[in-house]
């Protein structure tokens, strides 16, 4: 059966492209929407999603937001530029990074025009992007951790984007260190040159996660509506936790290598002491090891991939006096 | 010789990962070696191990100077080379990102952690490395600009080329970058090959740290050739060449080679139809530094840098 669609203003237009060695050419796609009254100074906003080929929660969201607009294109005063796949062959062979070079495309921002294919894509993609009044790119964690929705911002950044991660509808926003290593991230590369960024890790890989799918389109379109993008009635977002010390999060890392087995739910306050899971050998049939919680606070990250090796990361926890203020 | 457990990781149902090294001659922290840390590393696995061989001979003819000593880990990673996969087997997370590590932190942080404790505090650092493109080189000393490491150092090797570059983002998690950061001169050698065993140039590499430490007084080893001098460049100075097309990739010239001006380098033939793409040609006259080597490429793929000769 097909669906009839509303008609909007919309069109599908390659970022970029480059030609593979045998009969296919890869290309970066994006939908642009706009409305149908035009106005001068009419701001846009980007949804960028798929840097990680094995991230699939913004693939949803894309969708969503779409789907939305048609349904109410009346509404829509400014410009929605939506990049479902900014690492199309990664989405379509379950790879993370950009297969055959094995890189972490999110470690070639900005790119160059000049460089290699993989450079280049970066640079076309980063000038595209560029000016939007907003972008928000999704991440989903990876194929070992699930998180819960949540913001992620650059200390340097602060003051310029927490403001707007809490109009965002997520439950968490996470300020952290600057590193030199991140300098090469898309995020940083379009914050560093005026156009904000907001970073998005919610859910786990190779996955979607309806819910989280929901809440955050629910976010966008709030943040549409802040623009001055969307003239519809949106929901009010809930109010983050906003975490701006270092030692308000408490890492949990396997002591010893198994498999780990949880016994506690994702987002679940715990107490000091509280056993979180265990870390087993099925070979022996022994408990190598019971994880405990260090602090009294919320696990805001949990394993999903239940091997471990010594030292994997098994969650995080927010402590409580992070929250309880 | 010494041979020691450097690092171990309990495996679940694989064999512990154990980094092991082997230490020669007694005395303060002289001169440390590494090979793989990624798991297709196999010609730098090669070199450490005909450095090894060495070593023990250099130890048992009495040859190492008193008060120096040396250690050499050919692998920080065997768990991958055991699999042939180049990063961390379950995470697929880069050991040579993970400097100078945290014990506390994730598997190839703690291991990043755990060998660096014992690599820090050399005098010298010599990692054999490889580059993130499939692809062979003249080998080379390639050291970072404005760090700890000296010129003058480098040309101890008396390889025919330093290479120095621009320090990036990521270099600050290398092992490299560290070493300098903790007061180690460090530089990284490349020889021909990554994935298989270039026998010429590993052999060049052994005779170049012999000269190295012979230079420096901690080995006395007369190699018999006349002492050379390297070039310095930066890899700014290098001549890509660059493809226009993506396709099958049919070299014409080997890396090392002389190169006229106009010379073809490669052609790129269509994949279906055999025809000639595109040819590449040498853009002024020089050398064949570094060669794309994979069967197929991409466009806009540097598939040759070349060194213009000195007049």
């Amino acid at each position: 059966m097909c669906v009839k669609r509303r008609k909007v203003d919309d069109m599908i237009k390659t970022v970029a492209s480059v030609g593979l060695p045998v009969d296919e050419t890869l290309a970066i796609k994006k939908r642009r929407i706009t409305p149908k009254e035009k106005t001068k100074g009419m701001k846009r906003i980007s949804i960028v999603t798929g840097i990680h080929g094995d991230e699939l929660e913004g693939q949803y969201v894309c969708f969503e937001v779409a789907r939305r607009i048609e349904e109410a294109f009346e509404n829509l005063k400014g410009i929605v530029d939506i990049y479902p796949a900014m690492n199309p062959l990664g989405i379509d062979s379950i790879t993370r990074g950009i297969p055959a070079f094995d890189l972490d495309m999110n470690r070639l921002f900005p790119g160059n025009i000049e460089g290699n294919m993989t450079e280049y894509l970066a640079a076309e993609i980063v000038k595209d992007v560029s000016g939007s009044d907003l972008v928000i790119d999704i991440h989903a964690s990876n194929i070992y951790l699930t998180e819960i929705p949540q913001i992620r911002i650059n200390e340097l950044d602060e003051e310029k984007l927490v403001p707007l991660a809490k109009e965002a509808n997520v439950d968490f926003v996470w300020v952290h260190g600057a590193s030199t290593v991140l300098e090469s991230t898309f995020a940083y590369s379009l914050n560093s040159t005026g156009t904000p960024c907001l970073v998005v890790e919610m859910g786990v890989g190779m996955r979607i996660t309806k819910e989280y799918g929901e809440q955050l389109t629910d976010g966008i379109f709030h943040l549409m509506e802040v623009l001055g993008i969307w003239a519809g009635k949106t929901k009010k977002p809930r109010v983050p936790i906003v975490s701006k010390n270092p030692a308000d999060v408490s890492y949990l890392n396997a002591a010893v290598g198994g498999l780990f087995v949880p016994k506690v739910n994702h987002w679940e306050e715990l107490k000091q002491g509280d056993v979180i899971g265990s870390i087993i050998d099925p070979l022996s049939g022994k408990v190598l090891d019971e994880v405990k919680s260090p602090v009294d606070g919320i696990l805001f990250t949990i394993r999903e991939y239940p091997i471990v090796d010594e030292g994997s990361l098994m969650g995080r926890l927010l402590r409580k006096e992070a929250y309880k203020q | 010789m010494k041979k020691k457990v450097i690092y171990e990781l309990k495996g679940l149902y694989r064999d512990n990962l154990r980094v092991t090294g082997y230490e020669f001659g007694k005395g303060k922290k002289s001169v440390c070696i590494v090979g793989t840390m990624r798991g297709n590393e196999v010609q730098q696995l090669y070199c450490c191990s005909q450095l090894v061989k060495k070593f023990k001979q250099l130890e048992e003819e009495g040859r190492i100077a008193s008060g120096h000593k040396i250690l050499i880990i050919p692998s920080c990673n065997p768990y991958s080379l055991n699999i042939q996969k180049r990063f961390w087997p379950i995470d697929n997370t880069d050991i040579n990102r993970m400097f100078p590590g945290y014990d506390l932190g994730e598997t190839t942080q703690r291991i990043a952690d755990g060998v660096f404790k014992e690599l820090m505090e050399y005098d010298y650092g010599i990692q054999f490395t490889s580059f993130y493109m499939p692809g062979e080189f003249m080998p080379h000393i390639r050291m970072m600009e404005e760090g700890y490491s000296k010129i003058e150092t480098a040309l101890k090797f008396e390889m025919p080329y330093v290479v120095v570059r621009k320090v990036r983002p990521y270099d600050t998690a290398t092992l490299n970058y560290n070493w300098q950061v903790w007061d180690t001169e460090a530089f990284s050698f490349y020889t021909t090959t990554t994935t298989t065993i270039d026998r010429k140039s590993a052999g060049q590499a052994v005779l170049s740290v012999m000269k190295f430490l012979s230079a420096l007084g901690i080995v006395k080893y007369q190699s018999g050739s006349t002492a050379k001098e390297s070039r310095v460049i930066a890899d700014t100075e290098m001549v890509s060449v660059r493809t226009a097309k993506s396709g099958i990739f049919e070299p014409l010239v080997k890396v090392g080679e002389a190169v006229e001006e106009g010379t073809p380098l490669a052609n790129i033939v269509h994949p279906y139809e055999g025809t000639i793409m595109e040819t590449l040609y040498a853009p002024t006259d020089s050398r064949v530094f570094f060669m794309h080597t994979d069967p197929l490429t991409y466009a806009n793929t540097a598939v040759f840098k070349l060194v213009v000769e000195d007049e």
